[in-house]
């Protein structure tokens, strides 16, 4: 069982972590012996069985729109690695480039 | 004449209660204790030792005034440092919360502290959870009391050890897929992974949201169930905890196992096990029978898909789980230039997590991602349902 390097970069990608070349070469191999070791799952046979995403028979679970402030907001801001005021600092999501 | 850290939890409840030590005493045994072992065990990321010796103060003054206390007040904890504890560090032993202080407490240290119990600090483990050695801990290896060259076990190794070395009479540790149970085995101590939605997991940093539980580490059953009754019951705050009555643990420990039906699953048995494994689980077995249990066997058919299944819904469910450190809200942040936020993002969760991390994250990730969700995810899920059904026809 054995993952392509294009592979690799893509979940590196979608799970937001920069690999280095060595990293992603090691990755590709591990990935590659564990999903070996896992792929003896397919041949339980599921064609009768649903899902389990959770093992409690509990589904939707509610209560009432009973609002209770937070005291203190600027603790929860402190915390932030960039903060400024009241506020969370981060960079950009849109890069506003100007073409001159 | 034993030594005030060699005491159990019932023990040393008793002798609080009485008058007859005093919390602060207590607190200070431990704290020296820690100070005197700690250097070869390294169970604690962080000991809170003027916290510790307030908390106990109060405990005493109170006890003092006359009012009736619970079982654990005064009784000194170490608690594993993934659940959040307000306003001291809360690790995961990772880098990318390395200076993360919760301005919270998890539901469990609230009640914790309802019942009066002393926290002498936070304890190494596995990073972010992931791991059965505590090797994976991205500070330091905890080592196991018993034999110093050798692991505790994980993810809870910390508060393992510091059960076992005696320098608290008791922990919390989480499990997901055994890292109480492990731990427990390894530094032989009393070791138990609640019945999922038992205990609250408001304030557990979450690993895998449908298999994470905390659960308590003592040196006694008595004292195992002294802390489940203290922290177990449903929380408004966790939706996954069950509204079903705790019952009283205490009150069962009669010793009466007459009738008990035990069963044990031929699977369990495999090539490769330990001489001195097996034959201790026999003995086991054996004293179970003379005490007037049936111990017969069983056959959980699905058991050798488990860990595969575990090891597709585990790490799909650390990915989302995980997601959330970017470097924006809280934890570590990557220094110097980024060229964008996905940039900045990439470059925080790489010099944050370790390796064990990111390979879960992306075995995760690449579980759930489009075009390979069915065949492994989906797949995972339905033969949970194969391996749940095992237990259900066996009980």
């Amino acid at each position: 069982m054995s993952i392509g390097r294009a592979t690799v970069e893509h979940v590196a990608t979608l799970a937001r972590l920069a690999l280095t070349a060595d990293e992603r070469e090691r990755l590709r191999d591990q990935m590659s012996a564990i999903l070996g070791h896992i792929n003896v799952i397919a041949e339980a046979d599921t064609s009768a069985v649903p899902a389990t995403a959770h093992i409690l028979p509990i589904d939707t679970v509610m209560r009432d729109d009973d609002p209770h402030p937070w005291p203190d907001s600027q603790a929860l801001v402190e915390r932030a690695p960039a903060h400024q005021d009241a506020y969370i600092r981060v960079r950009a999501v849109l890069d506003n480039e100007v073409d001159e | 004449m034993t030594d005030l850290w060699q005491l159990t939890i019932s023990e040393a409840s008793e002798r609080l209660r009485s008058g007859a030590l005093s919390a602060v005493e207590l607190t200070r045994a431990h704290l020296d204790r820690i100070a005197e072992v700690e250097g070869s065990v390294k169970a604690f990321v962080t000991v809170t030792e003027q916290q510790a010796l307030r908390d106990a103060e109060r405990i005493d003054t109170r006890r003092r005034e006359g009012e009736a206390l619970s079982p654990l007040a005064g009784i000194p904890l170490a608690i594993k440092d993934v659940i959040c504890t307000r306003d001291v560090t809360t690790t995961c032993s990772s880098k990318m919360l390395e200076q993360f202080v919760p301005p919270f407490d998890a539901t469990v240290m609230v009640r914790l502290n309802a019942a009066g119990a002393v926290m002498l600090g936070k304890t190494n483990m596995d990073e972010f959870a992931m791991g059965s050695s505590t090797e994976n801990s991205a500070f330091f290896p905890t080592r196991n009391p018993w034999d110093l060259t050798r692991v505790p076990g994980g993810s809870s190794g910390g508060s393992a050890a510091a059960v076992a070395a005696g320098e608290a009479m008791g922990g919390l540790g989480s499990d997901t897929g055994g890292s109480v149970r492990q731990p427990g085995a390894l530094t032989n101590t009393v070791a138990l992974k609640p019945t999922y939605g038992r205990v609250s997991r408001f304030g557990l940093i979450a690993f895998a949201s449908s298999l994470d539980q905390i659960g308590p580490f003592a040196r006694s059953a008595r004292d195992a169930a002294l802390l489940l009754q203290a922290i177990a019951g449903h929380d408004p705050l966790d939706s996954t905890s069950v509204d079903v009555a705790v019952p009283d643990y205490s009150a069962a420990l009669t010793g009466e196992i007459a009738g008990l039906r035990v069963g044990v699953p031929a699977e369990y048995f495999v090539e490769g096990t330990e001489p001195g494994v097996r034959q201790a689980v026999e003995e086991a077995i054996a004293t179970l029978k003379s005490l007037g249990a049936e111990v017969g066997e069983c056959s959980l058919p699905h058991t050798r898909y488990g860990v595969a299944a575990y090891y597709i819904i585990a790490p799909a469910e650390c990915s989302a789980n995980l997601a959330r450190y970017d470097g924006v809200k809280y934890g570590f942040a990557a220094r110097g230039e980024a060229e964008s936020l996905i940039d900045f993002v990439m470059r925080t969760r790489a010099e944050g997590f370790g390796a064990e991390v990111k390979r879960r994250i992306m075995l995760g990730t690449y579980a759930l991602s489009s075009g390979y969700y069915d065949a492994y995810y989906l797949k995972a899920e339905k033969t949970r349902t194969l391996i749940k059904q095992d237990f259900d026809r066996a009980f």
